[in-house]
């Protein structure tokens, strides 16, 4: 069974609905802890939502620096899936496995509503169970979610496909191009601001759109496996 | 500085050597018979330290001094009860709800800090109720907040809201807590005195419930958490235990300033040292500081204690010992540790990186509470006289001047609206005044899905939780209070809040067991305001008793009003329900049934011409008189057990309570919850406008598949609950259509519905489609 780790950061708040998300996807669940630089043999890494060190300085700044972010870049640049949800996406960008900066969402209001998404391109270890174009719906809740990007990087994520996830019927937070979630060029780096392990349950979710994320890296890996 | 120019620290010989020091205890809310009786206790003046302790846990908000003599009916009254584990005098009650798990909850009042600070005052409420809860051995699993303002139109009211709405949204969400319901209600009478009410919610396995006493001579005392700086001194005794006037506004050093990550930090300590067994006694630091968790902890065990003061880790190094007792810095916790322990206690907590420092230890039976300030005796003080001998007043009462004329000044005989049209603008109107209107505003800043359990959260009745996975028990939530209806009768006007908290969570389809308050009120010295008090508490433990759920738990707040001019009295009742299955709830909103043809609406209860203290007075006539509508606690009861034998056969749809605004407004939530359209009939012999807008209570709107309806109607009677036919959902049309009367499309509705609290407090403007 694939081993998927999320990593527990001071502050981090939906780690224990990411390990939910995993055991529902039918993979075994690891929780790791930031001070810890020994990723346990996982073979894939969540990112989760919360406030990581309070998001003092700047969101993700601090985390950024934590013994198991180390090994996780490590990791990531040698090809390990690794997902960023919110704040784990914020994490992904002041570490520099993905381009660009989330900013105070424009309204300077937190916001929390079900969101629907455009998954734009599933050719990511983690967005290969959709179709492209399927519109799914997420919860989004942040207060710094509004991606920004320098010109020449926003051209680039477009012409190359890059822009995996963007807001439909409604931009929540202000977001340039309207994006939710970006890959990095290998496509097995992943940050969103949505939150899918919040729709994995039709009891406690808006839908259970969210689940294909998760099962999308265990169809992933198993590939892997099979092509050693 | 040289020696000279030192101040002198006042001990406990210098306070010996100098009888006659003028010591300012009126300044700090002593009366002079409250000093002399200190001065009795101790034989001899208080030090400085002592009078700083004396006067926060004599307060009216810590010693409960003038309420006591009425709060002791919730236990006098209460019916048997196997559930409780713990109540009234501990942090939060605790109620059993399977064998091995417990849950307990609370809510409480963080009013004038709110109102002199509104983000801090509010962050702050949530901070102080999730202690309480974490104190009780629990996790936290949600919050709701009970929020009242002044004219939604007020300039102040646009400085208040959106500073406590953010003030709530950033402590909870960083928390991680989902928020999942509460009120917001706006009324004039709360313009210089807000309501900021908090609830939180927690669970634990039964065994692990802990406990404040600190017991067992030579255990350590642990302080852990946040630095102690100079923030809050003086928040309980002269905040929340004054009346308002000019200054209040200067008085925000004595507002607490929260930092929710430290709490976070906090949270999971405490929780991990629990698991291992670590903790002998705990208590929070809230309202009260360090002057508080010692006297009580010291005192619930009848221990005494030995504490080295000058241990304290400071944020500002110059603060003296009596700023230092009486400090209400944020986020922190005391513990009772045996000596054992300390070590592993020290590993954890550094672990989660937050300061724990031992300060002393317990000392024997009867013994002083003795503080040490850099080894001189500042304090020396039996426990128990402060904790537990503070005053007790059984205040004059005296039932308000006005109330013979108010109680005359009936609504039921206001101009009604009586055609078609003038019923449609009615509804139209009430839709978008500010009490009925949509709250996504508000609710959309907090985050109600995080710890992934929230089953239902706002707008429904009630918020649902799921307690496990394996056996999808869960946990019902509601909390209601409406200040006109106690103003004109206030022990009926608490009936009515117990009432409709009941019946919002019975309408899930959970079974009601336990009640928690927060009391609202004016000043105790006023004996109208305490006539209205003793009336509220009289009403709330009398409608216990019939309902047979015990009040756990609470908080009384006083002196809200601004000069001479109390709040309408504000009892907020909070009803705890059980779900045995969640998976069963009930939701609130219509939907289309599987087989396309529309569920029948049914309405339970009698609608009778009860208008006065109604939305419908108030907003279109700017009226309030009369008697509110009648309660029957019976018919609640037999109501509740309805509603769960029908959720439980699967014979509704949908379930949602009747109240503000009446069948009118229910109408309209639950068919724009999921945007589905209804058609009524008014039945034979009613009047449209009393059908459509009275505010009689213990009434529900079901609806019930068609073939499922016979069966239905046979429980009702088999319950006694009367049943009326009222109208179909109407998946075809997206209006709400009452037959010979009018209709109105629901994109009308919404935005009518929707507009106004953008309108009011500032649309978020939802950018940016426009760069691509």
């Amino acid at each position: 069974m694939s081993r998927i780790g999320v990593v527990t950061f001071p502050g981090s708040l939906d780690d224990r609905d990411a390990l939910r998300a995993v055991r529902l996807a039918g993979a075994e669940p690891v929780a790791l802890w930031h001070d810890d630089a020994d990723l346990h043999g996982v073979d894939a890494v969540v990112l989760p939502g919360g406030f990581s060190y309070g998001d003092y300085l700047r969101c993700g700044a601090i985390a950024r620096f934590s013994p198991a972010m180390l090994s996780i870049v490590d990791a990531a640049n040698a090809g390990m899936p690794v997902l960023g949800i919110c704040n784990g996406f914020q994490i992904l960008c002041e570490a520099h496995l993905l381009p660009g900066a989330l900013t105070r969402n424009q309204h300077l209001h937190f916001r929390n509503r079900d969101q629907w998404l455009r998954v734009e391109h599933t050719d990511t270890a983690w967005t290969n169970s959709y179709q492209p174009g399927e519109e799914i719906l997420i919860p989004v809740k942040n207060g710094e979610g509004c991606y920004v990007a320098d010109p020449s990087t926003l051209e680039e994520l477009e012409t190359t496909g890059r822009v995996v996830f963007r807001y439909v019927r409604g931009n929540p937070n202000g977001s340039q191009h309207d994006i939710a979630g970006v890959r990095n060029a290998a496509g097995n780096v992943v940050g969103l601001m949505p939150h899918p392990e919040h729709a994995v349950e039709a009891l406690t979710g808006p839908s259970t759109d969210g689940l294909g994320i998760f099962t999308a890296v265990l169809a992933q890996l198993g590939s892997a496996v099979g092509e050693r | 500085m040289s020696d000279s120019e030192k101040p002198v620290l006042d001990t406990v010989p210098h306070a010996v050597d100098t009888p006659e020091l003028a010591q300012p205890y009126a300044e700090l809310g002593l009366a002079e018979d409250e000093y002399q009786r200190i001065r009795q206790i101790l034989g001899r003046r208080p030090t400085r330290s002592e009078l700083a302790m004396y006067s926060i846990m004599w307060s009216e908000h810590c010693s409960y001094k003038s309420s006591k003599v009425h709060l002791r009916q919730f236990g006098e009254k209460a019916p048997a009860n196997t559930r409780m584990l713990a109540g009234i005098g501990e942090n939060a009650g605790v109620v059993r709800v399977s064998d091995d798990l417990a849950v307990t909850f609370k809510v409480e009042s963080h009013n004038h800090p709110s109102y002199v600070e509104p983000h801090q005052g509010a962050a702050t409420g949530v901070g102080g109720i999730v202690r309480d809860i974490l104190a009780m051995g629990a996790r936290p699993i949600a919050v709701m907040d009970q929020i009242r303002f002044g004219a939604a139109d007020h300039p102040d009211t646009a400085r208040v809201l959106p500073g406590v709405v953010a003030g709530i949204s950033t402590y909870g969400n960083c928390l991680g807590l989902p928020n999942i319901g509460g009120e917001l209600v706006f009324d004039s009478c709360y313009q210089g005195n807000p309501l900021v009410n908090a609830l939180s919610v927690g669970v634990l396995p039964v065994d692990r419930l802990q406990r404040k006493e600190a017991e067992g001579e030579g255990n350590i005392v642990v302080l852990v958490g946040a630095k102690t700086g100079r923030d809050g001194i003086g928040g309980v005794s002269v905040l929340a235990s004054a009346t308002f006037d000019e200054t209040s506004q200067q008085r925000r050093p004595s507002v607490q300033v929260g930092d929710p990550f430290m709490e976070k930090l906090l949270i999971e300590s405490c929780l991990e040292l629990y698991d291992a067994g670590l903790v002998a006694g705990i208590q929070d630091l809230g309202g009260a500081g360090l002057t508080c968790a010692l006297s009580e902890t010291a005192a619930a065990a009848g221990t005494g204690m030995l504490i080295d003061l000058d241990r304290v880790p400071l944020r500002e190094a110059s603060m003296e010992p009596h700023e230092v007792l009486a400090s209400e810095s944020q986020e922190r916790m005391l513990l009772v540790v045996e000596p054992a322990k300390l070590d592993d206690v020290l590993a954890v907590c550094a672990k989660w990186g937050v300061l724990a420092t031992a300060l002393g230890t317990v000392t024997g039976i009867g013994e002083p509470l003795t503080i040490r300030w850099y080894g001189e005796d500042v304090v020396s003080a039996p426990p128990k006289s402060l904790a537990d001998d503070g005053p007790v007043y059984a205040r004059p009462l005296r039932e308000p001047a006005d109330r013979v004329l108010l109680t005359a000044d009936v609504a039921e005989t206001l101009p009604r609206p009586s055609t078609p049209d003038e019923l449609r603008d009615t509804l139209l109107r009430l839709v978008s005044t500010p009490n009925l209107a949509d709250k996504t505003w508000v609710t959309e800043q907090y985050d109600r899905y995080v710890l992934g359990n929230t089953v239902l959260a706002q707008p429904e009745d009630a918020g649902v939780l799921r307690l496990s996975e394996e056996s999808n028990l869960g946990i019902a939530l509601a909390t209601d209070g409406n200040g006109r209806y106690a103003r004109l009768d206030p022990y009926q006007g608490a009936q009515l809040a117990l009432a409709e908290a009941y019946r919002n969570v019975a309408v899930t389809g959970a079974e009601p067991i336990a009640v928690t308050d927060c009391l609202n009120f004016g000043s105790p010295e006023d004996p109208e305001v305490m006539w209205q008090f003793a009336e509220a508490v009289r009403g709330l433990a009398d409608g216990c008793q019939q309902l047979g759920i015990p009040v756990t738990g609470g908080n009384v707040s006083f002196y809200n009003q601004t000069g001479r001019t109390p709040i309408d009295p504000t009892p907020v009742i909070g009803v705890l329900g059980l779900l045995p299955d969640v998976r069963q709830r009930i939701p609130m909103g219509l939907r289309p049934s599987p087989d396309g043809h529309g569920d029948l609406l049914i309405l339970l209860g009698e609608t009778k011409p009860e208008l006065s203290g109604s939305e419908w007075a108030a907003t279109v006539h700017g009226h309030l008189g009369g008697t509110p509508p009648a309660v029957d606690l019976e018919h609640e009861r037999r109501l509740a057990e309805l509603l769960r034998a029908a959720g439980t056969r699967g014979l509704l749809t949908a379930a949602h309570d009747v109240s503000d605004g009446g069948l009118a407004m229910t109408l309209v939530e639950a068919c724009l919850r999921y945007d589905t359209g209804a058609r009524l009939l008014v039945p034979d012999g009613t009047d449209p406008f009393v059908f459509l807008f009275s505010e009689s209570s213990g009434r529900v709107l079901v609806s019930v598949p068609r073939g499922m309806q016979a069966a239905f109607t046979a429980l009702c009677g088999e319950y006694g609950v009367p049943c009326t036919g009222i109208g179909v959902i109407d998946p075809d049309n997206r209006a709400l259509a009452v037959a010979e009367q009018f209709t109105v499309e629901l994109d009308e509705l919404r935005t009518a519905w929707s507009a106004t609290l953008p309108a009011l407090f500032g649309a978020p403007a939802t950018a940016a489609t426009a760069d691509r």
